[in-house]
C-alpha cells in the first residue's frame, strides 16, 4: 500500500468511524431535535468517508471499493485517531468531542483546499462548509451546558477533561509521508494547531469552563492499535456485510 | 449528433424530480451539471449531489437512467461530480418560487466571499410574516432546518443556504 492511499484512508477512517459513533445517539439524545442533528452531522461525514474510501481504493488500483474498505478489514487496519472510536459517555462528553472534531476538521478541510490531490481538494470544498455549521453546533451547546447551571457546567467540565487528553492525536503529523507534503497532496496537522486552539480555547472561555491541563492520552490509531471500544464499534458497523456478503435491498 | 438530440435529453434529465423535495426538480436544484450525447446516441449525465452524504443522490441517479431509456436512449452512464462543489445559489428562481409555494422557505442569496450566512429572519411561507424564529438547525433532510412563525404558529422548513 503506497503512503498516498495510507494518508487517504486516515482521513476516511477518521470520519467513518465518528459518523458510525454519532449514529448510535438516534433515539438515545436529550431530546428529539439533538436526534436530528447528530444523525445529520453522522451522515455528512459518512459521505465524506464514501468519497475518501472510493478514493482510496481507486488509489490503491486492486478492485477494492468503499464496502469492501468500510466492512471488510479488520480493526488493526483502520487508522483513525482513538478520539472518534470513543464510546458516548455522557451527552456533554460527546459534545466536547464533537467541538474539538469538527474544529480540527474545519481547518483540515481548509487547507487540503489547495491540495494537489484534485479528488481531496474537491471532497474539501464541498467538506468545508458541513463541519463549520458542525462546529456551530457543538459550540452551542458547550455555551449552554458550560454557561448554564451548575450541574451542567460541573458536566460540561468533565466532559471536556475527559476528551482533551485525546484531541493530541489529530495534530501528530509522523503518519504523514514527507514526499506527500513535498508535492503538496497532504497537509502537515501540526500546522493546524495553533488555529483550532485559538478557536477551541475561545470557546471553552466564553462557556466559562477552564482549559484542561491535562497530558495527552497514549495512543496509536494511525498505527492500526486501537481502544477496547473499536472492536465493538466495528462488529456492529460491519456485522451485516460479513454475515450476508453481496446482500442488497 | 444535432443540438435538438442534446437539447431533448437535457430536457428529459431535467424533468426528473427530487425524491425528498418533489417539487422540485433536479434541473431546479442545479444538481444537473452537463448532459452529453455521442455520435451513437450514448447519453453521459453528470450530477453533483448538495450535501455530502445526501442519501437522495442514488435514487436521483437510478431515475435520470430510467426517464432517459423510456424516451428511447439505449446507453445511458450517470457520474457523480464533486467539483465545483455544489451552492443554493444555483438553485433556480422558479425552483425558489416553487419552493416557497410548496412551504418550504427558500435560501438566501450567499453575500459575495462570505461563508456560511446568518439569516437573521425568514418570512413564514405560509402567511407571509417575518415574524419567525428557527427551533432547531438541523431538520429532515441534510439541506434543511427547522423553523416556526411566531404569528400563525405553523412549523416549516427552510432550505439553508450554503
Amino acid at each position: 500500500m503506497t503512503e498516498h492511499v495510507r494518508y487517504v484512508l486516515a482521513l476516511a477512517d477518521d470520519v467513518l468511524v465518528a459518523s458510525q459513533r454519532l449514529g448510535g445517539w438516534i433515539a438515545r439524545a436529550p431530546e428529539l431535535e439533538e436526534d436530528v442533528a447528530l444523525a445529520n452531522i453522522g451522515l455528512d461525514l459518512l459521505g465524506q468517508a464514501r468519497s475518501l474510501l472510493t478514493h482510496a481504493g481507486a488509489l490503491e488500483g486492486e478492485g477494492r471499493d468503499e464496502d469492501a474498505l468500510a466492512y471488510f478489514r479488520d480493526e488493526r487496519d483502520f487508522l483513525n485517531v482513538h478520539l472518534v472510536e470513543r464510546s458516548h459517555g455522557d451527552f456533554a462528553a460527546t459534545m466536547a468531542r464533537l467541538l474539538l472534531l469538527s474544529t480540527y476538521l474545519h481547518e483540515l478541510w481548509t487547507a487540503l483546499l489547495t491540495s494537489t490531490d484534485d479528488t481531496l481538494a474537491a471532497v474539501a470544498a464541498k467538506a468545508v462548509k458541513e463541519v463549520d455549521y458542525h462546529a456551530d453546533h457543538a459550540r452551542m451547546w458547550v455555551l449552554r451546558l458550560g454557561d448554564g447551571t451548575e450541574e451542567s457546567h460541573r458536566r460540561m467540565q468533565a466532559g471536556l477533561e475527559a476528551e482533551w487528553p485525546y484531541a493530541e492525536e489529530l495534530f501528530d503529523g509522523s503518519y504523514v509521508d514527507a514526499a506527500l507534503l513535498e508535492t503538496g497532496v497532504a497537509v502537515d496537522p501540526s500546522t493546524l494547531r495553533e488555529r483550532w486552539a485559538g478557536r477551541v480555547v475561545a470557546v471553552v472561555e466564553e462557556a466559562t469552563l477552564t482549559v484542561p491541563t491535562s497530558r495527552p492520552a497514549v495512543t496509536g490509531g494511525r498505527r492500526g492499535i486501537h481502544t477496547e471500544e473499536m472492536g465493538y464499534l466495528l462488529a456492529e458497523m460491519q456485522h451485516l456485510a460479513r454475515s450476508h456478503p453481496g446482500a442488497s435491498w | 449528433m444535432t443540438v435538438s438530440t442534446y437539447a431533448r435529453a437535457r430536457a428529459v434529465a431535467g424533468t426528473v424530480p427530487d425524491p425528498e423535495i418533489p417539487v422540485l426538480t433536479i434541473e431546479d436544484l442545479g444538481i444537473l451539471r452537463d448532459v452529453a450525447v455521442d455520435d451513437r446516441g450514448r447519453v453521459h449525465v453528470q450530477i453533483t449531489p448538495t450535501y455530502s452524504g445526501c442519501p437522495a443522490m442514488d435514487a436521483i441517479r437510478a431515475d435520470v437512467v430510467e426517464a432517459l431509456e423510456r424516451e428511447g436512449y439505449a446507453a445511458v452512464t450517470v457520474e457523480l461530480v464533486l467539483s465545483p462543489a455544489w451552492t443554493t445559489d444555483w438553485m433556480s428562481e422558479e425552483g425558489k418560487r416553487k419552493l416557497e409555494e410548496y412551504g418550504i422557505a427558500p435560501p438566501s442569496p450567499l453575500p459575495a466571499g462570505g461563508p456560511v450566512p446568518l439569516s437573521l429572519s425568514l418570512r413564514c411561507p405560509q402567511c407571509g410574516s417575518p415574524d419567525t424564529r428557527e427551533l432547531s438547525r438541523f431538520g429532515s433532510t441534510a439541506c434543511k432546518s427547522l423553523w416556526v412563525c411566531n404569528v400563525c404558529r405553523e412549523p416549516f422548513d427552510h432550505f439553508k443556504s450554503i
